[in-house]
């Protein structure tokens, strides 16, 4: 329902444009949940703000995304309007200040159905209830009139999921849903997003540096570095199985709990490459352990290691066999 | 509400600037149906008077009752600042809420515009203004509105691109909002505290301004008694009668103060981070 096809984004420079994501491609499916993972500055967000069509102005993507049949990219800033907040919704990191301080979450859960859905005002009243109640909220007719200081993060975070679904979108892009939550609410929007999932049939994109995030919330996930893909596949396959050295490693680096407290938290050592360096050789050469001397020679390709599971490296197998 | 009028209470600048600038609209309230004498009533008899109990601030040179005349001159004080602080923020907050919706070339051409207007100081503006439409209260308002204009536009602009930043504006983008809509329902209530701060601010600045244009002879003609042309009289007999420039001083210097207590007051209760941080 979902596909996305070589998305380039880059940043129009003095001298020369800059690309900030590379040839970033996949498909969901109506009902299904993907994952994004990647450390800061991996073009993870970026790629959302891609599909939202809300690229600040210098920015400018390139390639295909098509929604039900619609390319998102060839429409006009008038006509995304009309599929934004309908067609394709997004929730963000910060809920404490992602709602309006001067307006009641009433108002603001029943603007979208206003706009898109043409109700009036009192059918669109009845609606955000019925979604409040949804969401988790308690006693949500009498907090229709609620300024959002008056509400918890958590009970934000399920006011801006109401937003988001109350046009039912085919597409909610989350963006760091839960970083700013703390453990136990973050559990509880997590399993109110997996449920909405299931009962609504929307494709879910949940954007998370994360691992532990996603890889209980999502069926395919996407690992993202220095503005590419460099693994894609079931999210149970990457977890047990990962085949690009990158996502090993962010594997290995998550603490476990019950590790001996002698044993010191892997890290990947080195940066990121600066964002735009021309990349003649693997992005990820200069923090791998495993380059040789081809992976120096030219950006690897991606290497089917199972069903529909790919790596950018030309060690993939290999990888694969290493990690236990 | 509650708490901002708690806020507002504990805060002595706010008091003292709110009981300054109250007194001065009962006084102008008041003037409208009584004053001691008529501020147009000349008695050279007791022309140059000191203060007594018959005339409380003394006579002018023409022997009209100071108190008198201060009285009613607050009222074109008030009309005036009320009237340019008006002009200046509905088309000062269109013109900048409008660059900062749209961005690019509009944004350029509407702050270029208010950079020209702001290189020339409001005196300059007046007298150009009279020159060409001729000296009178209505033209002094238009002089001091056009001068506030640009300031509104830029404090609007500024305040506005930052809301726009802010993570509210980019979820209602999300929602499928028009930037001109987001601009009126997200955006503007947003900034309304600092607009509601530089208003008072400015009301003042107007107040003062009407005054350098009255004394100047280019705002208020006679016989309409107003604070700067009772300034502008007084010179002749500062040594003889200094009562005639200290008290249209004092009036104009306690409203001006008032004005700016209520401004800096407001900024304090109403950003919640700066009061915080005192």
């Amino acid at each position: 329902m979902l596909q996305v096809k070589n998305l380039n984004i880059t940043i129009a420079g003095a001298t020369r444009d800059i690309s900030i994501v590379k040839d970033v491609s996949f498909e969901l499916d109506a009902g299904r949940s993907l994952g994004v993972v990647g450390e800061s500055g991996s073009g993870k967000s970026m790629t959302a703000l891609a599909l939202m069509g809300l690229l600040p102005g210098a920015i400018r993507a390139s390639g295909s995304i098509n929604l039900a049949g619609q390319e998102l990219l060839a429409l006009s800033e008038q006509e995304m309007c009309s599929v934004r907040g309908n067609k394709v919704a997004m929730i963000f990191q910060e809920p404490m200040t992602s709602l309006n301080p001067v307006q009641t979450i009433g108002r603001q859960v029943a603007e979208p159905l206003v706009l898109h859905k043409a109700m009036t005002r009192t059918a669109a009243r009845e609606e955000t209830i019925r979604l409040l109640d949804r969401v988790g909220i308690p006693d949500a007719a009498r907090r229709l009139d609620v300024y959002p200081h008056q509400l918890s993060g958590g009970q934000r975070q399920r006011v801006m999921i109401a937003i988001a679904l109350s046009c039912s979108p085919n597409v909610l892009v989350a963006d760091e849903p839960t970083t700013a939550l703390d453990v136990t609410v973050q559990r509880q929007i997590l399993d109110l997003l997996r449920e909405l999932v299931s009962e609504t049939r929307m494709a879910l994109i949940i954007i998370s540096h994360d691992l532990g995030v996603i890889g209980e919330m999502v069926d395919e996930m996407l690992v993202m570095y220095g503005g590419s893909v460099v693994e894609r596949g079931h999210a149970d396959q990457v977890f047990a199985k990962p085949a690009h050295p990158y996502t090993s490693r962010l594997i290995e680096a998550i603490p476990r709990f019950g590790m001996p407290r002698s044993e010191r938290l892997k890290t990947i050592p080195g940066t990121m490459p600066e964002m735009g360096s021309e990349m003649k050789a693997c992005i990820f050469a200069g923090r791998c352990d495993l380059v040789y001397a081809d992976c120096l020679e030219a950006p690897p390709p991606f290497v089917s290691v199972d069903d529909a599971h790919v790596a950018a490296c030309i060690r993939a197998g290999r990888v694969m066999e290493t990690t236990q | 509400m509650s708490t901002f009028l708690k806020n507002a209470s504990m805060h002595r600048s706010l008091m003292i600037g709110g009981v300054l600038t109250l007194l001065l609209l009962s006084v102008a309230v008041l003037s409208l149906f009584w004053t001691p004498w008529s501020p147009t009533a000349i008695d050279i008899a007791n022309k140059l008077k000191g203060p007594s109990a018959k005339h409380w601030l003394g006579t002018d040179h023409l022997g009209r009752d100071v108190l008198s005349m201060l009285m009613s001159g607050s009222q074109i004080s008030i009309i005036v600042g009320f009237l340019a602080v008006s002009v200046g923020l509905l088309v000062g907050v269109a013109l900048g809420a409008l660059a900062s919706t749209y961005r690019g070339w509009v944004e350029e051409l509407i702050m270029r515009m208010s950079d020209f207007s702001i290189a020339f100081p409001i005196i300059i503006t007046a007298v150009l203004l009279t020159a060409i439409l001729g000296p009178g209260t209505v033209n002094s308002i238009l002089a001091i509105g056009l001068f506030n204009i640009p300031i509104f536009a830029r404090i609007t602009r500024g305040a506005a691109n930052a809301a726009w930043a802010r993570e509210y504006v980019m979820a209602a983008q999300t929602c499928g909002k028009g930037r001109l809509r987001i601009t009126i329902e997200h955006v503007l209530p947003n900034i309304s505290g600092a607009l509601i701060v530089q208003a008072t601010i400015l009301f003042a600045v107007a107040i003062l301004a009407e005054a350098a244009l009255s004394f100047l002879g280019l705002g208020t003609q006679p016989p309409e008694p107003s604070w700067g042309k009772m300034l502008n009289n007084a010179q002749t007999f500062v040594g003889l009668a200094p009562h005639l420039a200290i008290f249209p001083g004092l009036a104009i210097a306690l409203s001006v103060m008032g004005l700016n207590l209520i401004g800096d007051g407001l900024r304090d209760v109403l950003d919640p981070k700066l009061a915080r941080a005192r």
